[in-house]
């Protein structure tokens, strides 16, 4: 299957970024674009794995003490979470046009959309951090920490470890994230990127979308059905 | 297919004499270096200093089993001894060994390949490991770790010793072990040279490939596990601590769902060289290419249905375990498709009694005796009876030692002329595997009887009426550690005053063996082409 991919366009390199290279082990820069996105899936692969054992401990306790998780989950905010998953979304779709931007040689539409990605993703962290304080200052906090007074259930306190630990690992693949994409931003900023080279912003589109697809499952799971 | 232009400007000329050890000199051009094979190199080194930190605590484990009470070790420092014996061995050598170091050198020369598809990767999957490492032994300076390598709640968020490090830096490890896995299925996907089709890969590739599909889709489920772990200890989580209403047997769960398919990820890659050992060293094309690459197929996929197994006492109920019990029978298909194609490979061959081959004939007779065993822990009811006693430890030592390590002492004695450049005394290293063959099943014959008449494991003292066999168990252990002595000095005196390597010393007829000994940095000085199968003993260039 090597052998099928074009090298059509291999030789035309008056359009190449000055960046553009083609690594010695690879025959053309075709099957280095098709490897660096065949990387990224696998890696993707191990994400959701990641996540995966989350999900399924909320499954677990979720079925074992369903009243304390339908009664915790009314003290998440629906509304701020609502507005974080629209953020989110939004997001994505500026991450999505900043890759076509790249793709059409756009330049200066790549950065906007960049940095309306990059603005999203911060507001999404802000609007967490009010949320979180929120239950920092309730004592809605995991296991041993949980002080909260009006609890109806004693196990409400494993809904707030599985909160927790599932927004705040995906808070940390958020803050990945921007790292990211500032990365990219900067390196599209310096003219890195043309229609003929633009692994690196379709390599971190693909994970920040993965990031918000996994916020589209948490949302669901923990602020509406509990 | 076209090469584009770049490719070329960047293929070097080669003199006489250069190659990919003496290309660059100096440490710095080691520890910076992308090349697939030098990093192999390093990780062998790597994971042979680690193989002989497990196996001194292993030493000492016997040691203190000698006697019946306590003699040398109090009841806290045997039980760290055995867990830094389990989790080193686990975590630092068997993982990483024959991927990171056998596969990492001759996977991309056997397609034909420059280098593995991300070099930089490759390099940094080497520096997460040592960084692992390093957070893994920091443990035994800041208090050591008692759990067992399975670091089982609710005992591990209680002891005071450190979880936190050892786990962490199992964490960090399983990137290493993430990075390797996910390089080595883009190669094989992408980096094949023209004519090296799926079916033309040398059953190491086969094998290679289902291990990082587990390493892919296993590794992370154990990430999230002990991240969970840790944030038990640190904040109290609690899902894993009962007293806080966890669960403690979902840790179990989580962590075998992980552990188990890793048991393939430990054993695939040495079924894998196997393959090449027996054809090669029998010059017999593989009986049955096909049957074996699918079973390795097989294995992985099946891995991932039978982590119930681990506990059929731990509280699950009936109906799961009698599913696992089930699942868990039809490992053995696979794992015997693969040793009767083995068999039937030898048979007719012409057998070279090289030391290679010692050590493949070993792998057969110990993973038999390792495999059926398991067969025996599988069934419910005699697993009642068996459960944590040294039968136990004797099934997966006959498998990962008698499998596993047999396999990849036999791949390095095979691909030694190939990575060093030189060949090493035959005689003696033949003699050196005879030593650790009668050794490994002194140590571990013994026990299955003592498992077999209830010895449980993880203990430092017991019962007077197993002190025979625990004693001779003990010997063995002595025998067994002279023999990797024996061997790690045959192969290190090889290195000093062992005669120049031929390209094919063996007669081999895969990739590897069709550039010189040790290959140019690039593996190949020109274009590579696919004339024959790996296995056409009888194509030019391959007497």
């Amino acid at each position: 299957m090597s052998a099928s991919h074009s090298t059509a366009h291999a030789a035309d390199t008056s359009k190449l970024s000055p960046q553009f290279h083609v690594a010695h082990h690879f025959d053309s820069a075709d099957e280095q674009f098709d490897s660096a996105k065949l990387g990224v899936w696998l890696f993707l692969v191990t994400e959701i794995l990641l996540f995966g054992g989350l999900f399924c401990a909320f499954a677990v306790f979720r079925s074992w003490h369903l009243e304390a998780f339908v009664s915790a989950h009314h003290h998440l905010d629906k509304v701020m979470g609502g507005i974080n998953t629209v953020v989110l979304i939004c997001s994505s779709l500026t991450m999505a046009l900043g890759v076509r931007a790249c793709q059409t040689n756009n330049q200066k539409q790549a950065t906007a959309f960049l940095i309306a990605t990059l603005l999203f993703a911060g507001a999404f962290l802000v609007i967490k951090y009010f949320e979180y304080s929120h239950k920092f200052h309730d004592g809605l906090l995991p296991g041993r920490y949980f002080t909260y007074a009006g609890a109806k259930y004693p196990d409400e306190k494993i809904f707030f470890g599985i909160y927790f630990m599932m927004t705040g690992i995906h808070g940390f693949h958020v803050v990945c994230g921007m790292v990211l994409i500032g990365w990219v931003l900067l390196r599209n900023m310096k003219g890195h990127f043309s229609s003929r080279y633009y692994v690196p912003v379709e390599c971190v589109g693909l994970y920040w979308h993965l990031v918000d697809l996994v916020w589209i499952y948490l949302f669901p799971l923990l602020y509406l059905v509990g | 297919m076209a090469e584009t232009a770049a490719s070329h400007a960047h293929a070097p000329a080669h003199a006489e004499g250069t190659n990919y050890l003496n290309a660059q000199k100096g440490l710095m051009s080691w520890l910076t270096t992308v090349d697939h094979k030098r990093i192999g190199v390093m990780y062998l080194i790597s994971t042979l200093v680690a193989f002989g930190l497990g196996g001194t605590f292993a030493l000492l484990v016997r040691l203190e089993l000698l006697g019946p009470k306590k003699d040398f070790l109090t009841a806290d420092q045997y039980n760290q001894a055995f867990t830094l014996h389990g989790a080193i061995m686990v975590f630092l050598f068997i993982i990483p060994a024959v991927p990171g170091a056998l596969a990492n050198f001759v996977l991309p020369i056997m397609i034909g390949a420059k280098d593995v598809a991300f070099p930089k990767l490759n390099l940094a999957s080497l520096y997460v490991y040592w960084a692992g490492a390093i957070i893994c032994l920091s443990a035994v300076l800041t208090g050591g770790i008692d759990t067992g390598w399975t670091f089982y709640t609710p005992y591990s968020t209680v002891t005071s010793t450190s979880v936190i490090s050892m786990t962490f830096g199992v964490f960090v490890l399983g990137f290493s072990s993430i990075f390797t896995g996910l390089n080595f299925i883009v190669t094989l996907h992408k980096l094949r040279v023209p004519g090296m089709s799926w079916f033309n890969m040398p059953l190491f590739l086969w094998a290679t490939y289902a291990t990082s599909v587990i390493q892919i889709m296993a590794t992370p489920v154990l990430a999230i596990t002990l991240v969970l772990l840790i944030a038990e200890r640190a904040f109290g989580l609690g899902i894993f601590d009962p007293t806080l209403g966890g669960d403690p047997v979902l840790f179990q769960h989580f962590f075998w769902f992980y552990s188990h398919p890793a048991v393939y990820i430990m054993i695939l890659p040495g079924m894998g060289i196997v393959s090449e050992l027996i054809a090669v060293h029998a010059r017999r094309r593989v009986f049955g290419y096909h049957a074996i690459a699918y079973s390795s197929i097989a294995l992985a996929l099946l891995g991932f249905l039978v982590w119930g197994h681990h506990m059929f006492v731990a509280g699950q109920s009936e109906l799961a375990g009698v599913i696992f019990s089930f699942l868990t029978f039809f490992v053995a298909i696979p794992s015997g498709v693969k040793v009767f194609n083995w068999l039937a490979t030898l048979w007719g061959g012409s057998i070279a009694f090289t030391t290679p081959m010692f050590y493949a004939l070993s792998f057969l007779f110990l993973f038999t005796i390792g495999g059926l065993t398991g067969v025996f822990l599988g069934i419910l009811s005699v697993d009642i009876h068996l459960h944590d006693t040294y039968f136990v430890v004797a099934h997966f030592h006959y498998v990962m030692m008698g499998g596993t390590v047999m396999a990849f002492l036999g791949g390095l004695y095979h691909w030694w002329p190939k990575i060093t450049g030189r060949l090493y005394n035959d005689g003696l290293g033949k003699l050196a595997c005879i030593i650790i063959f009668v050794g490994f099943n002194m140590t571990f014959f013994t026990q299955f009887i003592l498992g077999s008449r209830g010895m449980p494991r993880r203990y430092y003292n017991y019962l007077d009426q197993y002190q025979p066999l625990h004693a001779f168990s003990t010997y063995g252990s002595w025998v067994l550690g002279a023999g990797f002595l024996l061997s790690l000095f045959v192969l290190m005196t090889s290195l000093r005053s062992g005669a120049k390597a031929p390209a094919n010393p063996w007669g081999g007829a895969s990739l590897e063996w069709h550039t010189q000994s040790p290959p140019v940095t690039e593996n190949f000085p020109g274009t590579v082409e696919v004339k024959h199968g790996p296995y056409d003993f009888n194509a030019e260039g391959t007497k």
